[in-house]
């Protein structure tokens, strides 16, 4: 246990000092910037005129999701471009020998790489997300509706990504490793609209489009499940966006993205045990 | 708990031992039915050229390689296993690790993953990085050191939990000439503590100093060994300057050795020991030579590696 615990803080010291996560963390700064300063004119825009408290609750309501919902963006992207080359780069380059030579087997040297960037996403969309939600309520006051669970569901989409990463490191290149899981992302993304655009067109080929993304790369369902937990009723009746509610994931999608990530990370662990270094 | 090979005595003969291990690529042999044997408290030398398998066989008695078939065991246990690995200490070839870690950090990692406790590491850090050479580096990021301090931080990793068997992958490589003589006085010091070292290295006037036994390796096969300790045993190379060299002289020569040359006045051959060289004397001038000298001259490593090898070996 003790030597996943060892590679978990080393793994956690690598990963802070990526120059993609500081620049994910300058690139953050600059969204609670933004959306700083979009959510004063918009309560400037409110003060001149006037309307309805409910009415301004769900238009503020609704430009917290959009500011969450590049904060999840980021994440998922900061979380794939930092950890591709942990293992593939690792191999590749001959740094693992030193490692998988000491007295600690290959599962725990992937459990504890895991763990590691594990900690990081956390402490990243810890950040982010609490940077975001306090923004929006210090310039509006409005709060998300179960904002733990939508950062807990955030998380849960990083470490999905997380162990693709992990997976496909322990195939292919670091360069292979992210085309194939940026291009997952993509299809997932892809879907995740798909079903949003099904809202109109009531198409259920479109649909079951969607569901096959879905479950092909199950994590913008994840995303959609944690906007659906954080977002009014009423904001998430407007049909055509990231966060409708027109096809909510169900618990079972969330059942699902567990098992595909028990799965995915199963497979990286075989796999990186069976291979030669 | 450092190694000691007198804590085990008696419980296993060999420290490496393998028994007709292969290793395939697709349709690539890498290693072909490699069987040997290495003594404990030896220095062992591994040679061969470029692509002879020599790596391959190092990771796959490290367990990061998978063998296609045969047995290896390392220290009684079969290669590759994770308890034993506390033993081992290994030296990549090309040794490179976070570079932003310290030297100190390093070795203090490495310990960690070795199962020594941070306070044993306290005293333990700053000896082997002395050792090295490396103590007024220990603060020093990796990333600020040089092809020859890498090495040096590399060795001082293999060695930091003293363990009882070290796989050495070219370690004087990148090394100016007193790190070469660092690194030789380190594995006697190793020697001197009962350990195994396992070398890998094309300076073979460096394993021609450090080892006791060296075997060659070409194309993944065992082609030859020899052992350096028994010098009256190695070979010789023995030029004659004579005169009235006879055909029933050289051809009497056949019974102690097969390579002989006759150039002029001068008679040159090899023979597996030096106790030979009284017996040819007599044969020589019993057979009415005039011999006006007869200098036996040792074989180099290096002269042995090419004759085993072939001049086209790729070195």
């Amino acid at each position: 246990m003790s030597g996943i615990c060892v590679i978990a803080a080393i793994t956690f010291r690598e990963a802070a000092r990526r120059k993609i996560l500081w620049t994910a963390l300058i690139a953050g700064a600059l969204l609670f910037a933004v959306f700083a300063v979009a959510l004063h004119l918009q309560v400037l825009e409110f003060q001149s005129r006037p309307m309805s408290p409910f009415l301004r609750y769900q238009v503020e309501s609704g430009m917290l999701m959009i500011g969450l919902y590049t904060c999840d963006l980021l994440a998922v992207v900061m979380t794939i471009l930092t950890s591709i080359d942990t293992l593939a780069g690792e191999i590749s380059s001959g740094t693992i020998h030193a490692i998988a030579t000491k007295p600690i087997a290959r599962w725990q040297i992937l459990t504890g790489k895991f763990l590691g960037f594990a900690g990081m996403i956390v402490a990243y969309v810890a950040i982010m997300f609490s940077g975001t939600v306090a923004v929006a309520y210090s310039v509006t006051g409005v709060l998300p509706e179960h904002p733990l669970r939508g950062a807990v569901l955030i998380v849960f989409e990083c470490i999905l990504a997380l162990s693709l990463t992990f997976l496909f490191g322990t195939w292919f290149s670091t360069l292979t490793n992210g085309v194939l899981v940026l291009g997952l992302q993509g299809v997932a993304f892809l879907g995740g609209w798909l079903e949003q655009v099904s809202g109109f067109s009531q198409s259920a080929r479109i649909v079951t489009l969607g569901v096959v993304s879905s479950l092909i790369m199950p994590t913008e369902s994840l995303w959609r499940r944690s906007a659906f937990e954080m977002q009014t009723p009423l904001a998430g009746s407007l049909s055509f966006s990231p966060f409708a509610n027109v096809s909510i994931p169900s618990m079972t999608a969330v059942c699902y993205a567990g098992i595909y990530l028990i799965i995915a990370l199963t497979a990286a662990i075989y796999h990186f045990h069976q291979r030669d270094l | 708990m450092p190694f000691r090979w007198q804590d085990r005595q008696g419980e296993m003969k060999y420290a490496i031992e393998t028994r007709g291990l292969n290793k395939v690529f697709g349709s690539r042999t890498a290693v072909r039915d490699l069987s040997l044997t290495v003594h404990r408290g030896e220095i062992f030398g591994f040679l061969g050229p470029n692509g002879a398998g020599k790596s391959t066989s190092i990771k796959m008695l490290l367990g990061l390689v998978k063998p296609t078939g045969g047995v290896a065991s390392v220290l009684g246990a079969p290669a590759g296993d994770v308890a034993i690995r506390r033993q081992i200490g290994f030296l990549p070839e090309d040794f490179r690790f976070y570079d932003w870690l310290t030297a100190a950090e390093l070795l203090h990692l490495h310990g960690r993953l070795c199962g020594m406790s941070s306070s044993t590491l306290r005293d333990r850090v700053p000896a082997v990085l002395d050792m090295v050479g490396l103590a007024s580096h220990r603060s020093q990021r990796l990333r600020g050191f040089s092809k020859g301090m890498l090495q040096r931080v590399g060795l001082a990793q293999a060695l930091v939990h003293e363990p009882g068997i070290i796989f050495l992958d070219e370690p004087t490589s990148g090394l100016d000439p007193m790190g070469r003589r660092m690194v030789r006085d380190i594995i006697r010091v190793q020697r001197e503590r009962g350990a195994t070292v396992f070398l890998n290295s094309h300076l073979l006037s460096e394993i021609e100093i450090t080892c006791d036994r060296v075997v060659f390796i070409r194309e993944g096969e065992v082609v030859d060994s020899k052992d350096l300790r028994t010098v009256d045993q190695e070979d010789v190379r023995v030029v004659v300057h004579a005169r009235n060299i006879s055909q029933d002289a050289v051809s009497g020569l056949a019974q102690w050795t097969e390579t002989v040359q006759l150039e002029s006045e001068q008679l040159s051959f090899r023979v597996r020991s030096k106790e030979v060289l009284p017996d040819i004397m007599r044969h020589l001038v019993a057979s009415g030579v005039n011999v006006f000298g007869f200098t036996p001259e040792r074989v180099s490593l290096e002269e042995l590696f090419v004759k085993i090898m072939g001049k086209d070996s790729g070195l």
